[in-house]
């Protein structure tokens, strides 16, 4: 072809210029969509850190730990958390949000686990797909929803027929004594945050479960194992380390759930021995006093509440799906 | 002999008692939970009525009234979060199935969606109180709507990129080899086959965050008047629902029922949408 002359086809296409900026452009633009997502930690850790300043000025690390400030006026120990004097301590909080999620854990993952071993070795095909679509649904219930249900039925139910059970049988041991029987406390918590954190323990732990390759049920099997045989040596000894990542990832939504806990832990910023008291979690304080908050403290204070909340379920988070990952190599997950 | 056939025997005994309290877990779980499903239907369905969609809340002790205000409140806030998380989130989302696919980068993204998706709602809305509550010094509905739109960027993100990626590669091939930019090809063509699955992801971010509560606390404090405002207090739904649960009046107690039935509602049908085009696959349900 003489260079002089250019074919119409190459005239068309030179004209037509190339699209290289625009490409350019719109790669630099998706970048920075995708980057968003650490602008987004690295907002909330700052704009956190710079609130909750004055809180950290004023106590510290002891914020975390301070004992209840000496009330002079009474003669006696005040509370832990006393916005009228000033006296911060975050304790009581911490307390209940461990005890809270630790109890609900020891209620949810043996269910959650027995769950999940039946819809995956063991359920009948056809029912397969709808637990599998109630477990999800249930799965994306508001936490406020939760929340509802449980005071209007859960808490009458403990309170008229469980606790007094529990103290009856279990009051030797000193940790159900109920002084002040409404029903509310960390065990009713303690249950909804149970029926919470359900669906995700079980749903990450069947896909764990199912990630564990075939060839491992039918060598087992073929050595002459029990179904169960089969399924602890060939499956859950495989899946053990994405099931503990759905137990922590149950944990970590546990420990941030807050408007069930809200409504049913008693809000009281108390630390007591019995599970059947009144207490509150980090969570529920924020949600309570935040928007009436009047001094500076109390509202920074409570954003240090924030800040440690954050952090804690960050990490929990991050093992969990670390954890999780190790078993399933990292195939992008379902959103839960 | 003996003991071969005590053993055999404990080991059946084993299987079959494991058998059971698998059995027996899974009717513990799934009983109590349909259980409180159908008892939010019956008790919701017996408050709602015509008059919850239409009527403003009357004042406390009086009967009667709906939550016409909450509803509107909060398709405002929901509009102002998924301007902002929706744009962002498909981004990202086209980020990481399409340009970002193995590289280290994605990865951490990836990861850092993931773990977003599990800090508690009420740091978001710390967050957007610091930002935007305390500079303008009031509350509004605009704050609100940030912190539910950065709540939303994770989840679309992630679901974006999972419905991209079933996109084969043929199509993106095809499309190149047409002499189509890059940047054509991506919007047009891939994005566009993935559409029906991406829109279900913002419907399921959607009806996530149209739950949420605790981020609207303190940014959009609620209001008790019909309001649209983005600058000022908006009621909520949630809100609503969370104050007048933890109220002493039966009449509230009865419209936040039926609050709580709308909202379940909105999920169901979210969820079900969700399976639905999963389940038909992205290219047949490609434009």
């Amino acid at each position: 072809m003489p260079r002089s002359e250019d074919s119409a086809v190459r005239k068309f296409l030179m004209s037509r210029g190339n699209s290289a900026f625009a490409d350019r452009a719109f790669h630099a633009l998706m970048v920075i969509c995708g980057l968003s997502i650490f602008g987004i930690v690295l907002l909330i850790l700052s704009e956190l850190m710079l609130r909750s300043g004055l809180a950290w000025h004023n106590f510290g690390l002891h914020f975390f730990f301070l004992p209840p400030a000496h009330d002079s006026n009474l003669g006696q120990t005040g509370s832990y958390w006393d916005p009228v004097n000033g006296h911060f301590s975050a304790l009581p909080f911490i307390y209940g949000t461990l005890v809270s999620s630790l109890l609900s854990l020891l209620i949810a993952v043996p269910l959650a686990i027995g769950l999940a071993i039946f819809l995956t070795e063991m359920c009948p095909k056809v029912l397969r797909g709808p637990l599998a679509f109630v477990t999800e649904l249930l799965a994306a219930i508001p936490s406020i929803i939760y929340g509802l249900w449980a005071v209007f039925v859960l808490v009458p139910l403990l309170r008229e027929y469980v606790n007094p059970f529990l103290v009856k049988y279990l009051g030797w041991t000193k940790l159900f004594v109920d002084d002040n029987p409404t029903g509310l406390g960390y065990v009713a918590a303690a249950v909804i945050l149970a029926i919470m954190i359900l669906p995700i323990i079980s749903s990450l732990t069947r896909e764990v479960m199912t990630a564990v390759p075939h060839s491992q049920r039918e060598a087992v099997l073929a050595l002459g194992a029990t179904r169960w045989e089969m399924i602890r040596m060939g499956v859950l000894r495989n899946a053990r380390i994405g099931i503990v990542g759905a137990v922590i990832l149950g944990l970590g939504r546990a420990l941030g759930e807050t408007m069930a806990v809200t409504m049913v832990i008693g809000n009281t910023p108390e630390i007591s021995k019995s599970l059947l008291s009144n207490g509150s979690s980090m969570a529920s304080v924020i949600a309570n006093e935040f928007s009436e908050a009047v001094s500076d403290l109390h509202r920074s204070s409570l954003i240090e509440i924030g800040l440690a909340l954050f952090i804690v379920t960050i990490i929990v988070n991050a093992i969990a799906r670390l954890l999780v990952w190790a078993v399933t190599r990292g195939t992008p997950a379902s959103a839960h | 002999m003996g003991t071969t056939s005590f053993r055999s025997g404990f080991r059946a005994a084993t299987d079959r008692a494991v058998s059971g309290l698998a059995i027996l877990a899974t009717v513990l779980v799934i009983v109590p939970l349909i259980a409180i499903f159908v008892y939010l239907l019956i008790m919701g369905a017996r408050s709602l009525n015509l008059a919850f969609f239409l009527q403003n809340p009357v004042p406390e002790g009086e009967s009667g009234g709906g939550m016409a205000n909450a509803i509107v409140g909060s398709a405002v806030l929901l509009g102002i979060a998924s301007a902002i998380g929706v744009p962002i989130g498909i981004g990202a989302g086209i980020y990481l199935a399409e340009f970002g696919r193995g590289t280290k980068l994605a990865t951490a993204i990836r990861f850092t969606a993931d773990v977003l998706n599990g800090v508690p709602s009420i740091v978001m809305g710390l967050a957007a109180y610091s930002l935007i509550v305390v500079p303008q010094g009031h509350f509004s509905a605009f704050s609100g709507g940030v912190a539910l739109g950065i709540m939303m960027i994770p989840t679309v993100a992630r679901t974006s990129e999972e419905m991209l990626l079933m996109v084969p590669n043929t199509i993106r091939e095809a499309a190149l080899g047409l002499g189509l930019p890059n940047w054509r090809s991506v919007l047009s063509i891939t994005v566009k086959t993935a559409s029906p699955g991406i829109i279900t992801g913002c419907m399921l971010a959607f009806a996530r965050v149209a739950g949420e509560t605790a981020p609207l606390i303190f940014t959009a404090l609620g209001n008790s008047f019909w309001s649209t405002d983005p600058n000022r207090p908006i009621e909520a739904l949630p809100l609503q629902i969370w104050v007048y649960a933890t109220g002493p009046y039966e009449d509230q107690h009865r419209l936040a029922w039926a609050g709580a039935l709308v909202l379940i509602a909105l999920i169901v049908i979210a969820v079900s949408l969700v399976r639905y085009v999963a389940s038909r696959g992205v290219l047949k349900g490609a434009s």
